[in-house]
């Protein structure tokens, strides 16, 4: 079973690598939504430095959810899907690895960038180190809850607009505690409770996601 | 439980409970009113703003009860393949979206006057609006998917994974350090707050939820009937494809 995950796994980073252009379009948007508030709300260092950590993270929310309705679209279209669902190997363990490979594609990146936007926006230097641990923590928890709504709208005309309508309520709570976890730091206070509540939501959407996903997608593809 | 999935058999307890409910719906609510808003004493602090809570309190509970038996009804047409179930899920969402609009706007009526503001960002009120998201979503799914089989398969799973809302709305109150008062009536040390002001709230509760069955059951009825004529139509579109 390992070995046909990460043959999955594999073959969903190969493929986005050798096209070349999902990972960095997804970046280039997330710099693109962050580089608006600066222009958008005036260059005062004072501003920014006090909005850095809500608008990294709403634009890394943004940037998760754009690249959401392509992760099963490719394979719904050509008939892997299909294949899926009937392979031996569990679907929600498939599911898993699809989702690994998205959080690879999308969320690790953003994580390594988010640092260099967040001393851009005067961020406190206090904020940056729970700003890249929150975003470890949470940015998988997108692909996972995001894999659900992904799930949810396959086969869907202008599926794209849906899945956020339904997927964005479930990603505040991963804003909250992110957002949060930065502010506690630059405020002197631990940012240990918030960093500790974005992990159990890890824990929790690696069990339940992959199964809810993985019902979606049998009753989408019936 | 199979036994209530025959729609005919539905259909004949639903017509024989509709005028009940909506009778006692009436009668509750007018009493409720009557004396929420003419006899129950004003608040020594609120006045009489204090009145909005008998349509706010009973509105947010019933936000909260009609999500909860959305999500049992979808677990159940997941589960047993219930036909009523998914039907029963469809017609309380719109239903709930209308009392969490109730919920959230007269809070908003009574927070200008008390609070000195008409919205907080706090986590009561962050987590109802996130509930009111929840069910335009599941609203906007129905109405996304075009066969119904699919549609309720996959509503019913977005129902199950909203549903970790609830609990957070609940206790919302009690985890975060909110604006928004915590709990006077459900609690474990008994209601806190007076009689005079308890019996009317309750009566309206109850109004609330018998308007909510008495609105449901017509709903789902008008569901059965227009899928009836559904597979009518399609099978008057077949017939002369027989007869050639």
């Amino acid at each position: 079973m390992m070995r046909s995950l990460w043959a999955l796994l594999h073959h969903d980073l190969r493929i986005s690598l050798r096209q070349g252009n999902a990972s960095t379009s997804v970046v280039v948007f997330f710099v693109l939504a962050v580089t608006l508030f600066p222009l958008g709300v005036g260059p005062e260092p004072q501003v920014l430095a006090r909005i850095a950590s809500g608008v990294v993270w709403a634009a890394a929310l943004l940037a998760a959810m754009i690249s959401l309705d392509r992760l099963f679209q490719a394979d719904f279209e050509d008939g892997v899907l299909e294949q899926l669902c009937l392979a031996p190997t569990p679907l929600p363990a498939a599911v898993l690895a699809k989702a690994l490979a998205h959080w690879l594609l999308t969320g690790l990146p953003l994580t390594l960038i988010a640092p260099v936007l967040a001393m851009a926006l005067q961020m406190e230097g206090a904020g940056v180190v729970p700003l890249i641990l929150g975003l470890a923590l949470g940015t998988p928890v997108l692909s996972l809850v995001g894999a659900i709504g992904a799930g949810l709208t396959i086969g869907i005309r202008r599926g794209s607009v849906l899945l956020s309508l339904l997927v964005l309520p479930l990603f505040l709570p991963i804003l909250i505690f992110g957002v949060g976890a930065v502010e506690a730091a630059i405020n002197g206070l631990s940012a240990r409770p918030h960093l500790l509540i974005l992990g159990a939501m890890l824990l929790a959407a690696i069990v339940l996601a992959p199964l809810a996903t993985a019902a979606a997608l049998r009753a989408n593809t019936e | 439980m199979q036994r209530w999935a025959n729609p005919t058999r539905f259909l004949k307890i639903a017509q024989a409970v509709r005028p009940w409910a909506t009778a006692a719906t009436i009668v509750c609510l007018a009493v409720g009113l009557v004396l929420g808003l003419g006899f129950s004493p004003p608040d020594y602090q609120q006045g009489d703003t204090v009145r909005i809570m008998y349509v706010h309190v009973p509105a947010a509970w019933m936000a909260l009860f009609v999500y909860t038996s959305m999500a049992v009804a979808s677990a159940v047409a997941l589960i047993w393949r219930h036909p009523l179930a998914d039907l029963a899920a469809k017609a309380s969402a719109p239903i709930g979206a209308g009392f969490t609009v109730i919920a959230l706007v007269t809070g908003s009526l009574w927070g200008q006057p008390t609070w000195g503001t008409w919205w907080v960002w706090d986590a009561r009120l962050t987590s109802v609006l996130i509930l009111l998201f929840l069910y335009l979503g599941y609203i906007a799914l129905w109405e996304a998917i075009e066969d119904p089989q699919r549609a309720a398969r996959a509503t019913a799973i977005l129902a199950l994974v909203g549903f970790v809302n609830v609990p957070i709305i609940k206790f919302s109150v009690d985890w975060w350090n909110t604006l928004h008062q915590p709990a006077s009536v459900l609690t474990t040390r008994g209601p806190t707050i007076h009689g005079s002001m308890l019996t009317p709230l309750l009566l309206m509760a109850v109004g609330f939820t018998l308007f909510y069955i008495a609105i449901v059951l017509t709903r789902i009825e008008r569901e059965i009937l227009a899928r009836r004529i559904r597979a009518l139509r399609l099978l008057a579109s077949e017939e002369p494809a027989k007869v050639n």
